[in-house]
């Protein structure tokens, strides 16, 4: 026999938008069988790498083989066509039709919902991928909708299947039921491109890994075969940060409190808060664990004032009941807030820095006779950019010319800046490069040690194990009795995501 | 090929540029419409723009039909800038122009000098009132303040009508649907002798430097426009939604109440069904190609009112139909939603790989 033809080979790929190179002179092979990581930062052209292998864009340089033919896949029909399949990090599901229904839209044969209903149900069964094809999708969790995905991908008869980092929607418990599933299809002879930035998973999973950084690949490697250490610093040029230092630290008062928090969801297929109870003390940081959907976004709005609690006392600030004031009127109190949108939510995409610092900061004298003082504006602007290293074109550069990483430190910055006594964070590393992120965390650290009471919302449990005093997990609206976070590990508040009953 | 990209973000540039790619655009299509008139499109242009502009009386019609244009403008421009579109600023106007002329009949014997600013006071507030429905209509049931105001511009220009047909029909003016002429202290005395320009001029000026204030330069402002850009940051910043409605259009309601006096008090005299020549709707031309920028809605409407006196004289010259003034706005605002596209988009020529 001849050496084995890849399933799918690039070679030179390229492509340039007109601010960033996104990919530059790309080779990459993926052999029948074989589960390929593409490892890199956020911005490295992992993105744009595998939307021009689905055929979504097109590349301006370079060729692509399918099974050793050259070949121009110039739709995803095209790429479906091939046997390419791929799971979106952003599901694309209609919430109101059902699992079928949405099954249906997504393929490229005409069939019926109801005829598809015994295919998704063996294809579910093979995979231990439990579906219900009558379920509407907004019954769903997110790990469920995630299973549709791949239900829908799988009924394809994929030959190559992209996986655009799946686990980060998922508990750990979940992750690993997938990883059996992508095991059980690589064996069958499927070939899987995984794309992810988390080290341990490309470890347990692949045998080759293939690193970009700035849109070039710099390495081929086997991950096995590399320590962590190694990889990361492939992934990101230089060494990985070292996780933050946090002492010990005693407690104040109690700065936020929710009791009895019980909100209804604004949209149809929102969450509804129940009886939410916490306690949050000046100098320590309170980590609210759990994956998205469950409430998070409730719950944030009704502790910045976006939402009003249905009773004042259901929040307090600095034992005050504030459940009924407006987000101006907390914030007044020295609330701050880091949203989880960066951009048309934290600030306005168009405007430039200055004023967005304005947005937040406008009762720190920037104000004047009700005509804004610009100068003070920019000066503050300029000030928070250089605490936070916040690489800009000046403080006049529109907030949606910066980088994620770089928003996120100029919004943390702002939000830092007003010294408040309560500063809630929702993903503060969310899509933030390495660098940013270790500077991030430190910041918050800081803040508590300076004696602010910090809430830190987000699905990264590593995050949160790495910050937090304590850690309480919000599942279906509910949030559990915070626990010890240095009593804890990933899996045991893992389990309590997936909805187990807290049991320390 | 011509195809369309993503600029990675919009064109400041474009953003200025487009509004004179649209007037070229208007230009050209002038000249064909003229020749498939059968008139010389040269002659055409000299009898819409140079003509009117080319005497005294023709500058100070400029500024009499500029001025309500640009004050409309810049107070409809406030609530854009808040995503609130108040399409109604003619049926404000219509209000303005009823309440000043209630105040000018009423006090038809005086010649106090505060008869006119009594009268600009309530032309402003029945304005405002007007705006001021639609605004209560969106904070309170949510209903498209583009639909209400624009229906209440019938309605005002109806009761404008039962006024002069009725209770306010000179009983001197032989049956004429119109008001008395006013007193001489309800008027404003013009300029200079034989030509109209007033101090409305001044009024228009003065407002359109107060918008520049609220809209460049004011914390209210600022808020207006949060709401307007990113309304989820306005909510996260604290400002109130409710207030951005209500300031945006009642801006637009005081501004148009006041041109409304001004038409009643200046070069008409009296009220009459055709008080205003369509200034609400064309300073909402007037405000987009401007840029929503007070600055540049002073041009906009210095262009805006020479297409209505070009028109006009265009009728006279050429024996061109009245409708050429309404065709040159429609071309230019058209041309200007289209060239938009620019802002956020390059055009590329040449093609890509082909799609399937």
């Amino acid at each position: 026999m001849s050496t084995p033809v890849p399933r799918l080979a690039l070679a030179g790929i390229g492509k340039a938008y007109p601010s960033v190179v996104a990919n530059a002179d790309i080779d990459l092979a993926v052999m029948p069988g074989e589960v390929h990581a593409l490892l890199g930062e956020n911005g490295a052209g992992k993105s744009t790498l595998m939307k021009i292998v689905y055929g979504v864009v097109q590349p301006d340089a370079g060729e692509i083989r399918w099974e050793g033919e050259p070949t121009v896949i110039a739709t995803p029909a095209d790429a479906r066509r091939l046997g390419i399949g791929m799971v979106f990090q952003h599901f694309s599901l209609f919430e109101t039709l059902t699992v079928a229904e949405n099954v249906a839209i997504g393929l490229d044969e005409h069939a019926s919902p109801r005829a598809l209903a015994p295919r998704i149900v063996a294809v579910s069964h093979r995979y231990g991928l439990d579906v219900d094809p009558a379920r509407p999708v907004y019954s769903l969790s997110v790990g469920e909708r995630q299973r549709v995905e791949i239900v829908r991908a799988l009924l394809g008869r994929p030959k190559l299947l992209i996986l655009d980092e799946p686990t980060s929607v998922l508990t750990p418990q979940a992750a690993e039921a997938l990883f059996v599933v992508l095991r059980q299809l690589s064996e069958e002879g499927v070939s899987i491109l995984y794309i992810s930035h988390k080290l341990e998973e490309i470890r347990a999973l692949a045998a080759r890994a293939t690193v970009l950084r700035g849109g070039r690949v710099v390495a081929t490697v086997d991950p096995r075969a590399e320590s962590p250490a190694a990889l990361a610093r492939h992934m990101i040029g230089r060494e990985l940060p070292p996780p933050v230092a946090r002492a010990p630290h005693p407690v104040g008062p109690v700065r936020l409190a929710a009791a009895g928090l019980t909100l209804e969801p604004e949209t149809p297929h929102g969450t509804r808060l129940e009886d939410v109870s916490f306690e949050l003390r000046a100098g320590e940081i309170l980590g609210i664990a759990g994956v998205s959907g469950n409430g998070q976004s409730e719950l944030l709005a009704a502790i910045s004032g976006e939402r009003q609690a249905p009773s004042p006392a259901m929040l307090l600030l600095d034992g005050e009941p504030a459940g009924a004031l407006g987000a101006g009127a907390r914030r007044k109190h020295g609330l701050a807030y880091v949203p989880e949108r960066r951009l048309g939510h934290a600030t306005v995409p168009e405007m430039s820095l200055a004023e967005n610092t304005l947005l937040t900061a406008h009762r720190r004298g920037l104000v004047q006779g009700g005509l804004v003082r610009r100068d003070a504006a920019r000066q503050r602007a300029a000030e928070t950019m250089k605490a936070f290293d916040v690489r800009a074109g000046g403080v006049n550069a529109a907030a949606e010319s910066l980088s994620g990483g770089n928003l996120q430190k100029f919004v943390v910055g702002r939000e830092v800046a007003l010294a408040p006594k309560v500063l809630v964070v929702a993903q503060p590393t969310w899509g933030v490069d390495v660098g940013a992120t270790a500077f991030i965390r430190a910041e918050l650290v800081r803040l508590r040690d300076a004696g602010a009471a910090v809430l830190v919302v987000s699905e990264d449990l590593d995050e949160l194990l790495e910050v937090s005093d304590r850690i309480a997990v919000l599942y279906r609206g509910r949030l559990t009795p915070p626990v010890d976070a240095a009593a804890h590990d990933a899996e045991s508040i893992g389990l309590l995501m997936g909805g187990a009953h807290a049991s320390a | 090929m011509l195809r369309l990209e993503l600029r990675p973000a919009p064109s400041a540039a474009a953003s200025l540029a487009t509004p004179l790619v649209a007037i070229a655009l208007t230009l050209v299509s002038g000249a064909i419409l003229f020749a498939a008139l059968g008139r010389d499109p040269a002659e055409g242009f000299r009898a819409f723009f140079v003509e009117p502009s080319s005497s005294a009386y023709g500058l100070a019609e400029l500024m009499l039909k500029a001025g309500p244009l640009m004050l409309i403008g810049t107070g409809l421009a406030i609530g854009y800038r808040a995503n609130v579109w108040n399409i109604g600023a003619e049926g404000q106007l219509v209000l303005g122009a009823i309440a000043g002329t209630g105040v000018a009949l009423a006090f038809d014997e005086s010649d106090s000098l505060l008869v006119l600013p009594g009268m600009f006071l309530a032309g402003a507030l029945a304005g405002a009132a007007w705006a001021a429905i639609p605004a209560w209509l969106r904070t309170r049931f949510n209903a498209n303040e583009i639909l209400t105001s624009l229906m209440l511009v019938y309605i005002a220009q109806l009761l404008l009508s039962w006024l002069v047909h009725g209770p306010w029909r000179d009983p001197q003016g032989f049956n004429f649907p119109q008001s008395k002429l006013f007193a001489e202290a309800a008027l404003l005395a013009p300029w200079f002798e034989g030509l109209r320009v007033t101090n409305a001029f001044l009024i228009a000026i003065a407002g359109v430097a107060i918008g520049w204030l609220v809209i460049e330069r004011s914390f209210l402002g600022f808020r207006l426009r949060v709401s307007g850009e990113a309304p989820d940051a306005a909510r996260y910043a604290g400002f109130d939604a409710k207030r951005a409605v209500w300031v945006g259009m009642l801006a637009g309601g005081l501004a148009a109440g006041i041109a409304g006096v001004a038409e009643v008090a200046g070069p008409v005299g009296q009220l009459t069904p055709n008080v205003s020549p369509g200034y609400g709707f064309a300073a909402i031309i007037a405000a987009f190609v401007g840029r929503l920028r007070p600055i540049g809605i002073v041009f906009a409407s210095l262009l805006i009112a020479l297409l209505y006196l070009g028109g006009e004289s265009a009728q006279i010259a050429l024996n061109l139909p009245a409708a050429i003034t309404g065709v040159f706005q429609g071309m230019l605002l058209i041309y200007l939603l289209a060239a938009d596209v620019l802002i956020r988009y390059r055009v590329r020529f040449g093609h890509r790989r082909a799609r399937a």
